[in-house]
C-alpha cells in the first residue's frame, strides 16, 4: 500500500529578529485511513507541522526544506489553483478555537455551502443540502434551524461540531486537527472525540490529531508520534507507546499525567524547560533534562533505534531497561 | 494532616447573581445565577479541591472568597471571625491570597518581578518587604540575584507561575486559593509546580482551595473534593470516598468523561450528551434533571438539599436518589450501576 502522506527530512526555520528552528529533520509516514496523534508540549513544533502540510506558513519569513508528498503529489511546489484545490479539498483542518476560525458575519450554513460550491462546483441550493446533511452527521440537534444560526448563537461544543462539519464537507482524504478539544469541557470533549472516531471510520480518511494530552491521544489514535524540540523522538502504535515507552521524555510525560500516581507522593517531574531552539540542535535536545543522559548524548544527535516495525526511538539508550529513579 | 474540628474557613449560603442588561434603557433582562447558596468548611491544613465545568461557578466562588466580587448574600468566616462584621476585607486579604490561571495577565507588565512580589507586603505595612520577596523568590526556585530585576515577559509560563505563588505567600497567608493555577502549564512543568505547592503547604502550614477541571490533578493534591454544577454544590466528600463511589449522577458522568488511558479499552459511549446548560434561568428543581438519566417527577419539582449520605458520613450529596423520603421511585437505593 502506498502511503497517503510522506514527510521526508522536513526543516522549518522562522527568520526575523530572532531565528527559531521550529522543525528539525522530521520524517513521518501516514497510511490511508490511519489516525496518528502528534503529542508534545507547547513549542515542540506540532502545530507548525500541521501548518506546513497546508502550506499556511508565511513564505517570506519561513525557510522550508525537505519533501512532502501527499498521494503522489509534491506539496512543496503547489501554487495557485492547485494549492487552493488541495487546501480544503484533499486536506482540511479543524482548529482549536472554532470561535476564531468561523466567520462571524455568515451563518454556519453559508460557510459550509461556500466551501462545497467552491470545491465541487455545484449550485448553492445543492451545497446547502450537503451542509444540512453534514450538520446531521455531526449530530447537531434541530439541524435545519442551526443551519441559519451565526457562530455566536452556538455553544462551544456546537461550534466545534460545525467546524468538523465544515472540514469534512468536501470528503477530504486527510483531516488535520489542531487540539480541537482543548478548549472544551470534559463531558463535551469526550463527545467530540467519539464523534471524530466514528466519522473517521465512516469516511475512511487519514487523521493527524495534534494534542498535548496523552489521555486524548489514547482515545483518538492508533499511532502516536511524540515530538520534542521540533523532532519526533518516539513513534509507534498507541498500545506500544503507552505500555512500553522507550524514550525518557515519553516516560516523563506519562508519569506527569498523574493517572495512577499515589496521592501526595512526590512526582517524577522532568526538571527544567524545553530549549529555545534559537540554534539548531546538534546533540540530543532532551539531554539537559534527562536523568539517563550519557556524555555521548551531549555531543551528537542520538541514533534512531527501531525496536519493531514502524516503531522508532531517537535515544542512545532505547534498548536498555531504564528505571525512573530521579536523584 | 493536622486538622482540628473548628474549621479555619467557613462559607455559608454564598450567593452571587449577575444581572444581564439589555434593551435601549439598559434594564436588567435576566440574572446569571453564578453562585447560588454555596456552603462549605475548610479545616486548617486541609486542601479542598473544587471541580466542575465552565459556568458552574467555581471561579466566582474563588473571587467571592477574597472579595474580588461582592457577594449578594452569605457569610464568610475566617477563624471564627465574620467578614464585614468582625474583620475588614483588607484584613481578610492578608490571610487569604489567590493565584490565577493566566500567569501573564495577573502580573503587572511594567513592574519588575521583585516589585510585584513585594508590593502587597509594602501596602499592608509589613516590615522588610524586599527581604521577604527575595527569600520567597529563592524558595520557589528563582535565584533573586538573576531574576529580581526582570519583567514578566522575560520569563516562561512556569517561572511566572512560581512568581505568582511567591507573591501570594509574601503576606504569610493562612489560605491560598489556586484557581486553575497549573492548568495553563505544560505537563512536565505542571508536575514541578505541583511538587512545589506540596512542599510549601508542609513548610508554611498552608490551607489550599484548589480549583481545577483536571480530576487527576485534583485527586493528587486534595484531601476533599467539592463538585459544583450550575452554581450549586452537588457533592462533597473525602477524595478516597468519592473516587470509590460517585454518589451524584453528575459526578459519575464527570468521572466517566475522563480519557481512559487504556488503548485496549477505550471509552465507547459519552456519559452525557449536549453542553452544560446556561446558568441564566437554570432549570427548576434539581438543576441536573435535564441531563440526568435517572430523573423522576420529584427531580423537576423539588430542589434536593446537600446532606450526608448516611447519618454522620463525611460524604455529602444533593440528590433525591439518596434520600429515602424524597418520593423518587428509586429513593434510598443510590445511583444505579
Amino acid at each position: 500500500m502506498t502511503p497517503l502522506l510522506q514527510i521526508d527530512h522536513l526543516n522549518v526555520r522562522f527568520k526575523g529578529a530572532r531565528n527559531v528552528h521550529a522543525i528539525n529533520d522530521l520524517s513521518l509516514t501516514l497510511m490511508p485511513g490511519e489516525t496518528l496523534a502528534l503529542l508534545g508540549e507547547s513549542g515542540s513544533g506540532k502545530s507548525v507541522t500541521l501548518k506546513t502540510l497546508l502550506r499556511l506558513l508565511p513564505e517570506k519569513r519561513t525557510d522550508l526544506t525537505g519533501d512532502i508528498t501527499f498521494d503522489g503529489t509534491d506539496i512543496m511546489t503547489l501554487s495557485g489553483r492547485s494549492l487552493r484545490a488541495y487546501r480544503g479539498g484533499d486536506v482540511s483542518m479543524v482548529f482549536q478555537d472554532p470561535g476564531l476560525a468561523l466567520d462571524p458575519v455568515y451563518t454556519v450554513g453559508q460557510q459550509i455551502a461556500e466551501t462545497v460550491m467552491r470545491h465541487k462546483g455545484i449550485s448553492r441550493a445543492d451545497a446547502m443540502e450537503v451542509a444540512l446533511d453534514m450538520l446531521h452527521r455531526v449530530r447537531i440537534p434541530s439541524a435545519e434551524r442551526r443551519l441559519r444560526n451565526y457562530p455566536h448563537e452556538l455553544s462551544g461544543g456546537m461550534r466545534q461540531r460545525v467546524m468538523i462539519a465544515l472540514a469534512l464537507a468536501c470528503r477530504p482524504r486527510l483531516l488535520l486537527a489542531d487540539e480541537p478539544t482543548t478548549a472544551l469541557d470534559a463531558t463535551v470533549q469526550i463527545q467530540i472525540l467519539l464523534l471524530m472516531r466514528e466519522l473517521q471510520r465512516e469516511f475512511g480518511m487519514g487523521v493527524i490529531f495534534v494534542t498535548h494530552d496523552i489521555g486524548v491521544a489514547v482515545e483518538i489514535s492508533e499511532r502516536i508520534a511524540v515530538m520534542y524540540a521540533g523532532q519526533i523522538v518516539e513513534e509507534g502504535s498507541t498500545h506500544d507507546i503507552i505500555r512500553d515507552p522507550r524514550h525518557p521524555y515519553t516516560r516523563g510525560l506519562l508519569a506527569a499525567n498523574l493517572h495512577d500516581v499515589e496521592r501526595g507522593a512526590r512526582l517524577d517531574a522532568i526538571p527544567g524547560a524545553p530549549p529555545s531552539l534559537e540554534t539548531r540542535p546538534d546533540s540530543c535536545p532532551f539531554a539537559p533534562r534527562c536523568a539517563f543522559a550519557l556524555p555521548a548524548c551531549r555531543t551528537a544527535l542520538p541514533p534512531v533505534a527501531t525496536p519493531g516495525p514502524r516503531r522508532r526511538v531517537a535515544c542512545l539508550r532505547a534498548d536498555e531497561p531504564l528505571e525512573i529513579a530521579h536523584a | 494532616m493536622s486538622a482540628t474540628d473548628q474549621p479555619l474557613l467557613s462559607v455559608r449560603d454564598l450567593k452571587k447573581h449577575f444581572p444581564i442588561k439589555g434593551g435601549i434603557l439598559g434594564r436588567t433582562q435576566a440574572m446569571v445565577q453564578a453562585v447560588d447558596g454555596v456552603s462549605f468548611d475548610v479545616r486548617a491544613g486541609e486542601t479542598l479541591g473544587i471541580v466542575g465545568e465552565s459556568g458552574c461557578g467555581k471561579s466566582t466562588t474563588a473571587k467571592l472568597l477574597i472579595g474580588l466580587v461582592d457577594r449578594d448574600e452569605g457569610d464568610i468566616e475566617l477563624g471564627g471571625k465574620s467578614l464585614g462584621r468582625d474583620i475588614s476585607l483588607r484584613a481578610l486579604r492578608r490571610d487569604i491570597q489567590m493565584v490565577f490561571q493566566d500567569s501573564y495577565a495577573s502580573l503587572n507588565p511594567r513592574m519588575t518581578i521583585l516589585d510585584s512580589i513585594a508590593f502587597g507586603a509594602r501596602v499592608q505595612g509589613l516590615d522588610d518587604p524586599v527581604g521577604r520577596a527575595r527569600r520567597l523568590m529563592a524558595r520557589v526556585g528563582l535565584d533573586p540575584d538573576r531574576f529580581a530585576g526582570r519583567y514578566p515577559h522575560e520569563l516562561s509560563g512556569g517561572q511566572r507561575q512560581r512568581i505568582n505563588i511567591a507573591r501570594a505567600l509574601v503576606m504569610s497567608p493562612k489560605v491560598v486559593v489556586l484557581d486553575e493555577a497549573v492548568s495553563a502549564l505544560d505537563k512536565s512543568v505542571e508536575a514541578q509546580v505541583l511538587n512545589l505547592l506540596s512542599d510549601l503547604r508542609a513548610e508554611f502550614g498552608l490551607t489550599y482551595i484548589f480549583i481545577s477541571h483536571d480530576l487527576n490533578v485534583v485527586r493528587y493534591i486534595s484531601d476533599r473534593i467539592l463538585v459544583m454544577y450550575l452554581g450549586e454544590v452537588v457533592e462533597l466528600a473525602p477524595v478516597d470516598m468519592i473516587w470509590a463511589e460517585q454518589a451524584h449522577p453528575y459526578t459519575r458522568s464527570l468521572f466517566s468523561a475522563m480519557p481512559s488511558m487504556d488503548p485496549d479499552n477505550r471509552t465507547q459511549k459519552p456519559p452525557l450528551t449536549g453542553d452544560p446548560p446556561n446558568p441564566i434561568d437554570p432549570p427548576p428543581g434539581c438543576r441536573f434533571h435535564t441531563r440526568c438519566a435517572f430523573a423522576a417527577d420529584v427531580c423537576k419539582a423539588r430542589h434536593p438539599v446537600l446532606g450526608p449520605m448516611v447519618q454522620g458520613s463525611p460524604h455529602w450529596v444533593a440528590c433525591h436518589l439518596h434520600d429515602p423520603a424524597s418520593g423518587h421511585p428509586r429513593a434510598g437505593q443510590g445511583v444505579p450501576a
